[in-house]
């Protein structure tokens, strides 16, 4: 398969589950900020928004204070940031373009009628309502792009690549909220229990779509060291990146198998995943859950420059 | 100009034989029932994606080529006729380019001036005394045929380059049978579904000697800006092979490899929809970024096919076209099947004052000019247009030829509120492979949608339609 095609479809993947996760983020961060003050806090809940989604300081570089309606037009519609879900659907949609002879129909379909449901948001959202809509629809798309993929393409490389992609962006960003939120997990006992992080932690759940996973994992009540080992050990737990490492080392071995050849793509996937099984939550907490999760996003972009390296270019 | 032949009417209600189904079919259908299926075939369209770019409209960048659903039907006796006629004239066309970069006979004969090919830009002093796997410079070729009674079709334009508009005929098929099943019942449609295979056979069968197993073949597009794109991404699908843009190839000791997931692998035959003055930075234009650095000394080295030959625009000249027959005459001694439209070559003193006097009544258009663009449909041209090509013409003479106006036959065309006359051309797809000539019955009709309008090409407002071959 030609490099250029496989590292179309590594990033097509990418960018729809990214536009995905920003579409929830908005969402959870619009659930925070409905709660009454008392709830909260003084914090601006927007900046946080910014920050997990990994684009503060493109956002500093256009807009001076973090406003509600600065940061959903930042995250959601705008052209001027390269990572916005209007820009993420878009380059999907070139990828897609360039790589068709690679995609099912139905694949194709999905990203296509994305594309041209999008420009029915020309200017972004105009209501409350509409906004919903829109974040409901990136979400179903998204959901519709990755079951069209898994239902309809044939096992082969192209598959195993556009797998890799999305476990590489959901480790990714699931990282990136931990160490956005790392203050609210740490076992602080003056503070546990309090509302504030009581909902900063359904939240957190919320934003990867795991707050009736947890109850059912665990059933407790939210407890930070709870949330942080659902979201780095679970394998079950399908955002967790013990679970996206467990898929990412499964697809790279299925690559690996086909070609015949294992590259440092997979050994250093591998390595990631057994670092993954071996830690334990108490002791990451005691070397600091920040350091921890800082670690992994280096780790996990250096898989990425290796695959990028052995396969794609 | 003459009234032009229907393709259907016969006048006084009469209907031509091939039409006889379709005609009472048409007035069995309510015109809503019409409309519904036009709007659904843009609709699936749209969905597939089946696009193209017009150059120089950036906020329309991907437009629909408008479909009409109503085909245009041949009798099988009519196909057989066009079909002996292209192959004669593809086989001509062939040993021109042979000849050309070869021995030159022809030249040294007098049948074409040396001026007309030593001076044409699509003249390719490289490819001189190269040979070219099997012989074959132009394995796909696309012939334009117009329709003026019921017994003349005339090639109005040999595209020997890298013709295109072929998925157009596919998937027109492909919707028609899906919106009008009933239809098809009523006919038996020489299927095209095969091209794919046949182009492919085609393909493999001109590999390069030094191929050792089952050859490689790739579809080198210039990209997703390309207008054609949709197509080539359509083609390397339907082939199965893989669709190439030129950073995923390179050139090592003269073989070309591509680059994949796997490491470097081989390439075979490339089946280039890029025009000559890309392919190769080293050769050809120095400012390339879509070729393939030392792709022509691979070709020159015979390591590799390329499909078509480098230097075949020359034969999409609209001067060396006007000397088909002769050429015919000379390399087979066989009067055409297929007749040229009488064309007047501006270069030529005494046929000058014959245009100049008739701008009115005559088409001008340039000799290297494509796609409708840069040409005078005198008897629709404004005094001024007119005048302004007067103009430009005396200006550069050696640039032009004139032909009659003809009138094109006319086809039932759906349009707002009801069917009505329009005229269509014709563009067969001719495969030759070490095996032969190939042709899939149809091709790809192209139709005028404004009332009146001559002008076919897609890119000023022309649509397509399904062909039919009916067997017999």
């Amino acid at each position: 398969m030609l490099s250029r095609t496989a590292d179309n479809l590594y990033w097509l993947s990418r960018y729809v589950e990214r536009a995905e996760y920003l579409a929830r983020i908005i969402e959870a961060t619009q659930r925070l900020t409905a709660l009454p003050l008392a709830y909260v806090g003084e914090t601006n809940e927007w900046e946080g928004a910014i920050a997990t989604a990994g684009c503060a300081a493109a956002f500093a570089e256009h807009h001076k204070e973090a406003t509600e309606s600065a940061v959903i037009d930042f995250l959601a519609f705008s052209r001027d940031n390269p990572s916005s879900i209007r820009s993420c659907l878009e380059q999907a949609r070139s990828n897609a373009r360039a790589v068709r002879t690679a995609l099912t129909m139905e694949m194709w379909d999905s990203i296509n009628g994305m594309w041209l449901e999008l420009r029915r948001y020309g200017d972004g959202a105009t209501s409350r309502e509409e906004l919903a809509r829109f974040l409901r629809w990136v979400q179903e798309s998204s959901l519709r792009y990755d079951g069209s993929a898994y239902r309809t393409m044939l096992r082969n490389d192209a598959y195993w690549f556009s797998r890799v992609g999305v476990y590489v962006e959901r480790a990714d960003n699931t990282a990136r909220i931990l160490d956005v939120k790392y203050h609210v997990l740490l076992p602080d006992n003056e503070r546990v229990g309090g509302p504030l992080d009581y909902f900063q932690w359904s939240a957190i759940l919320r934003s990867v779509s795991a707050l009736t996973s947890y109850h059912w994992v665990y059933r407790d009540n939210l407890k930070p060291w709870l949330i942080a080992d659902l979201l780095i050990m679970r394998e079950e737990m399908p955002r967790s990146l013990a679970s996206c490492y467990e898929a990412i080392v499964r697809n790279l071995d299925a690559i690996g198998n086909a070609y015949g050849r294992v590259g440092p793509a997979q050994r250093k996937a591998r390595s990631i995943r057994t670092g993954l099984q071996n830690s334990k939550i108490d002791a990451v907490f005691q070397r600091g859950l920040h350091e921890f999760i800082g670690g992994f996003i280096r780790d996990n972009n250096q898989l990425n420059n290796a695959i990028n390296q052995q396969f794609l270019s | 100009m003459a009234t032009a032949f229907d393709e259907m009417n016969i006048g006084s209600g009469g209907v031509r034989l091939p039409y006889d189904q379709l005609f009472r079919w048409l007035n069995e259908q309510p015109q809503d029932a019409l409309d519904y299926r036009r709007r659904e075939a843009e609709l699936i369209f749209r969905r597939i994606g089946i696009t193209f770019a017009v150059y120089g409209e950036a906020e329309a960048q991907e437009r629909l080529i408008p479909f009409d659903v109503i085909p245009r039907i041949l009798a099988a006796a009519e196909w057989q006729k066009i079909e002996r006629g292209l192959t004669q004239r593809v086989k001509a066309l062939n040993m021109l380019i042979s000849d050309i970069y070869g021995a030159r006979e022809i030249l040294r004969a007098g049948v074409i001036p040396d001026d007309m090919v030593f001076r044409n830009p699509a003249f390719r002093p490289e490819m001189n005394g190269q040979k070219v796997p099997h012989g074959l410079y132009v394995p796909i070729a696309g012939i334009d045929l117009v329709r003026v009674d019921a017994d003349t079709f005339y090639v109005l334009e040999d595209n020997a380059r890298t013709p295109s508009g072929v998925s157009y005929m596919l998937e027109n098929r492909e919707i028609m049978l899906r919106l009008f099943p009933e239809l098809f019942a009523r006919h038996r449609v020489t299927p095209v579904e095969n091209y794919p295979d046949v182009l492919l056979e085609t393909l493999t069968s001109i590999a390069p000697h030094t191929t050792a197993g089952e050859p490689t073949v790739v579809l080198l597009t210039p990209g997703v800006y390309n207008s054609a794109y949709y197509e080539h991404s359509f083609l390397a699908d339907k082939l199965g092979i893989e669709l190439v843009e030129g950073r995923d190839l390179f050139v090592r000791n003269e073989v070309v490899y591509m680059r994949t997931t796997t490491g470097p692998r081989r390439v075979d035959v490339i089946y280039r929809r890029i025009d000559d003055d890309f392919l190769d930075p080293l050769a050809f234009r120095p400012d390339s970024a879509l070729g393939v650095p030392g792709l022509m000394s691979a070709y020159q080295a015979g390591n590799v096919t390329l499909a078509n030959a480098v230097g075949t625009g020359i034969a999409d000249d609209k001067a060396i076209y006007s000397y088909m027959p002769a050429v015919m005459q000379f390399y087979l001694g066989e009067e055409p099947l297929l007749k040229n439209v009488p064309t007047w070559r501006c270069r030529e003193d005494d046929h000058l004052v014959y245009v100049l006097d008739h701008l009115d009544e005559l088409v001008v258009k340039e000799v290297h000019g494509s796609g409708g663009y840069g040409m005078l449909v005198g008897p629709t041209a404004s005094k001024i247009a007119i005048e302004q090509f007067r103009a430009k013409l005396k200006a550069a003479p050696d640039n032009f030829i004139a032909q009659p106006t003809l009138a094109l036959s006319t086809c039932p065309t759906c349009i707002e509120g009801g069917i009505a006359p329009r005229h269509v051309d014709l563009r067969p797809y001719v495969l030759t492979g070490r095996r032969g000539t190939r042709i899939v019955p149809g091709g790809l009709t192209r139709v005028a949608l404004k009332e009146g309008s001559l002008v076919v090409n897609s890119s000023q407002g022309g649509g397509t339609k399904d062909t039919w071959v009916l067997d017999n």
